[in-house]
């Protein structure tokens, strides 16, 4: 199953503005496995996400998915292994309304008007949002918004998904739903966040990015019961882990 | 009006769009062809028109009833529009003061009588306008619109238009409630602080429009905005059609105001 | 200043409705052809933002009045002649139908009025000259106060116009020129503050997106600015001139040409629809003569009152007061007993 694995070697990014967000990234995640991507705000996690479907390429470095190296030419093919879902789901969501929306990758892969119109439908059924389909997305609620979200990117079947902050702004039964959805994706994920507990839920394996570098891979248990480890990237334990 | 009326009036007239009546279920381009029509017809009336004018007011009154479009709120937003037509055709009384008829032992001047119809137009065409849009849920009245024969480009333009205008009012009344809380009196309100505001909300819309790009390459952005063929025409539609053209066609050429007028004072004798 | 449906009369409605139509129809084939994919959901958004932007009032110095913003200069330095007209022509479209600011007809009055001249005259030839390589704010400022006036100055002189071409309004061009040029006058100078202010505010904040967003276009040829500002000077002189000459020997300006439009365009028309099938339903159903109504008999000018308006003779008037009564009752009544009816069935 070489087409899942996802290699990140001695990753370099630059913004044009000159801030050196990325410092030689490296790590190699294996299909099926999920990772969660945890650091302090500003330590290169949503940098490194837009990498993994080529929005930003390496300034130096590979990234390679499912043996295909990531470069300007290939940027298309990735695209259609890996769905990215963005931390706003009002930027992710552009379309003015949730079928369009959730329909417009399936449209762009070429697909036939019956085909398209079945992939909606699977997508909207596994976030339950199937009675959605003509409002737009501003009569949603944030949590709507996030399931819709995830939809669009799973209309397309991706092999690997890669989701930024997914729990930000979603009320407990949401981030639950969303958590049971997460589990039950068998391919490939990557999730970077800020809820530890999230994480630890959803992920067997934690990577640390510390300013643009990897300070900690590892079982996520481990890594998300060592304090010192956690406060000096401006972290702080799970609540799940701080009762005992 | 202040930027939360002007919201709120938005977002109000978009939800009733998202009705579901007989009005609401006609194909949108049926709807924009009828309301076109219509408009036009209006104002082919020649300045001095009142009475032709009048039964016309029975279109926008049966998509109101039909569909389930509060009187009122149409009523006050025709009343807050932009009031350049009124204050335009307000000269028309001082200027035009050739009498035209006497009723009752008051003159009327012609300027009275085309400032009227000024006033009639005004209702009518405003009217009508809100109610495609309170009855045609926006990105319906875009798909009609570029199945019309309208450039995809700028059709798409419409759509992201529609799309973010929610979410960027929602960042302008954030920004703008800030600035009102915190300038006692005008103090904050001047240019300068304006000028700021403005480039902050700049910023923070060219950035959201890089995001977004990135959303729309992630899910094979190729340059193009595809959509889905909606449904087809219907004999509900083409009925609908039929009927308004006929409408249009007698009120316009048959002067059945008057006729009914006559008949009335016949019918008194 | 949007114009609206009410004072337009078809032909100056359909006319400017097609040169609308053909502009966006030019400038988005130009733009497929030559845009960058970025550009598409940029353009979107900032349509929003002018949208949004022309929601916040600031109050305009000294006057304690209170302005927004137009944005068609704006958006032309920021996204070049053909992307800013297509957004400013999409907000204009969304102006119409959600506050029906102007109307669906006069839309394309508003497009061209607010839109063309901003993005095809005042940013190619006056803007882009002035500012040159757009890196000292003094420029900016220049450059941007000229082309906000000039844009506002030509979109109200269109206004007019347009009013006038149409007839529904008796304003003689003189004082329609005096009402809207000075107000506007105001307005492009306070917009050219504006645009010039948020220009350089962007500069300051952000450089790198003044670079990267527009489209590689050609420079416009580096003038230097004083012989600019003096062919502006001896520009104005000049047209000042003609037009103060125009005025003063043609004292009602161009309403002659309108009352020919005008008179003549509706006559036939309406003495073939409406006057025989009137005159027979007046001979089956008028019992008795319209007591109450005099003819306007002592006017002078009474021959061209009832040549303009043959529709409402005296003799007809009464009967259609009383009909326009009695059809807006109906209509009511309609109207109510449709609601009443489904308020049943719910």
């Amino acid at each position: 199953m070489s087409h899942h694995i996802i290699e990140f070697e001695d990753v370099f990014f630059r913004y044009p503005d000159g801030t050196e967000a990325l410092r030689g990234i490296r790590f190699r995640i294996i299909h099926g496995e999920s990772v969660g991507i945890v650091g302090a705000n500003g330590s290169g996690k949503s940098t490194l996400l837009q990498q993994m479907n080529g929005c930003l390429l390496p300034t130096s470095g590979t990234v390679t998915i499912g043996g295909i190296s990531l470069t300007r030419k290939t940027r298309q093919e990735i695209r259609r292994k890996v769905g990215v879902i963005f931390q706003n789901p009002d930027d992710q969501l552009f379309m003015p309304t949730v079928f369009d929306d959730v329909a417009f990758g399936p449209l762009n892969l070429d697909l036939d008007e019956a085909c398209v119109r079945e992939r909606v439908r699977r997508a909207l059924g596994t976030v339950n949002g199937l009675d959605l389909q003509d409002k737009p997305p501003h009569h949603l609620s944030g949590g709507q918004k996030s399931s819709v979200a995830i939809a669009s990117v799973i209309a397309m079947e991706p092999d690997i998904l890669a989701l930024d902050e997914p729990a930000a702004n979603l009320d407990s039964k949401s981030r639950r739903a969303l958590i049971l959805f997460l589990k039950a994706f068998k391919h490939s994920k990557l999730i970077a966040s800020h809820d530890l507990d999230l994480i630890l839920e959803v992920c067997e394996r934690c990577i640390v990015i510390g300013e643009g570098r990897v300070v900690a891979d590892g079982p996520s248990g481990e890594i998300l019961s060592n304090r010192t480890l956690l406060e000096e990237n401006s972290l702080e334990l799970p609540l799940s882990l701080q009762r005992g | 009006m202040t930027f939360d009326t002007h919201y709120f009036d938005i977002g109000r007239l978009d939800r009733l769009s998202y009705k579901n009546t007989f009005v609401h279920r006609l194909d949108p381009r049926v709807k924009v062809i009828a309301t076109m029509l219509f408009l036009f017809t209006v104002i082919s009336f020649p300045k001095y028109e009142v009475v032709g004018l009048v039964p016309f007011f029975l279109f926008p009154a049966l998509l109101m009833a039909i569909g389930e479009i509060s009187v009122r709120f149409i009523l006050r937003k025709v009343l807050l529009v932009s009031p350049f037509a009124i204050l335009i055709g307000v000269f028309n009384p001082l200027l035009d003061t050739q009498t035209i008829a006497v009723i009752s032992g008051i003159p009327i001047s012609a300027g009275v009588v085309s400032f009227l119809s000024i006033l009639l137009k005004f209702a009518l065409t405003v009217s009508t306008a809100l109610l495609l849009i309170a009855t045609t849920s926006f990105p319906g009245v875009c798909h009609a619109l570029r199945r019309l024969g309208l450039p995809s480009l700028f059709v798409s333009q419409l759509l992201f238009l529609y799309r973010y205008i929610f979410v960027l009012m929602e960042e302008a009344m954030r920004i703008t409630r800030a600035r009102d809380m915190r300038s006692f009196g005008t103090r904050g309100s001047g240019i300068r602080v304006f000028v700021r505001l403005i480039g902050t909300l700049f910023v923070k819309t060219v950035d959201r429009a890089e995001r977004i790009y990135y959303a729309m390459l992630s899910r094979g952005f190729k340059g193009d905005i595809p959509s889905l063929g909606r449904t087809g025409i219907k004999a509900a539609d083409l009925t609908y059609l039929t009927a308004t053209v006929a409408f249009l066609a007698v009120f316009r050429f048959y002067r059945v105001t008057e006729g009914i007028g006559r008949l009335a004072q016949g019918l008194m004798q | 200043m949007h114009m609206a449906d009410a004072l337009l009369s078809p032909a100056v409605g359909t006319a400017l409705w097609a040169g609308t139509a053909a502009v966006t129809g030019y400038a988005s084939k130009r733009l497929k052809r030559e845009i960058d994919d970025r550009m598409i959901p940029l353009m979107g958004v900032l349509g929003a933002f002018i949208f949004a932007a022309q929601m916040i009032n600031f109050t305009i110095p000294g006057t304690g009045s209170s302005g927004h913003l137009a944005g068609g200069m704006i958006l032309a330095i920021l996204l070049g002649s053909h992307a800013a007209f297509l957004v400013m022509a999409s907000v204009l479209t969304v102006q119409a139908l959600f506050f029906a600011d102007g109307g669906l007809l006069a839309v394309g009055c508003n497009i061209w009025n607010m839109g063309f001249y901003a993005c095809f005259l005042a940013y190619p030839f006056i803007y882009k000259p002035l500012a040159g390589s757009g890196q000292k704010p003094a420029r900016i400022l220049v450059a941007s106060l000229v082309s906000a006036v000039v844009a506002l100055q030509l979109g109200a002189f269109s206004v007019v116009l347009e009013t006038l071409l149409s007839g529904k309004s008796e304003l003689p061009f003189n004082t329609f020129v005096l009402l809207m040029q000075p107000t506007h006058l105001a307005i492009g100078i306070v917009e050219g503050f504006v645009t010039a202010g948020i220009i350089n505010y962007v500069r300051s904040a952000r450089p790198e997106l003044l670079e990267c967003m527009t489209m590689p276009r050609p420079l416009g040829a580096s003038v230097s600015l004083r012989k600019i500002l003096a062919m502006f000077v001896v520009l104005a002189v000049i047209t000042g001139g003609v037009l103060s000459w125009f005025a003063s020997t043609h004292p009602d300006g161009l309403e002659w040409s309108i009352e020919k439009v005008t008179g003549k365009g509706e006559l036939p028309e309406m003495a073939q629809g409406i006057a025989p099938v009137l005159r027979r339903i007046q001979e089956k159903t008028a019992f008795l003569p319209d007591y109450n109504f005099k003819p306007a008999g002592n006017e002078p000018k009474k021959e061209a009152a009832a040549q303009a308006w043959p529709g409402i003779e005296a003799g007809t008037s009464a009967a259609g007061i009383i009909g326009a009564a009695i059809v807006l009752g109906l209509i009511l009544l309609i109207g109510a007993g449709i609601r009443s009816f489904r308020g049943r069935d719910t």
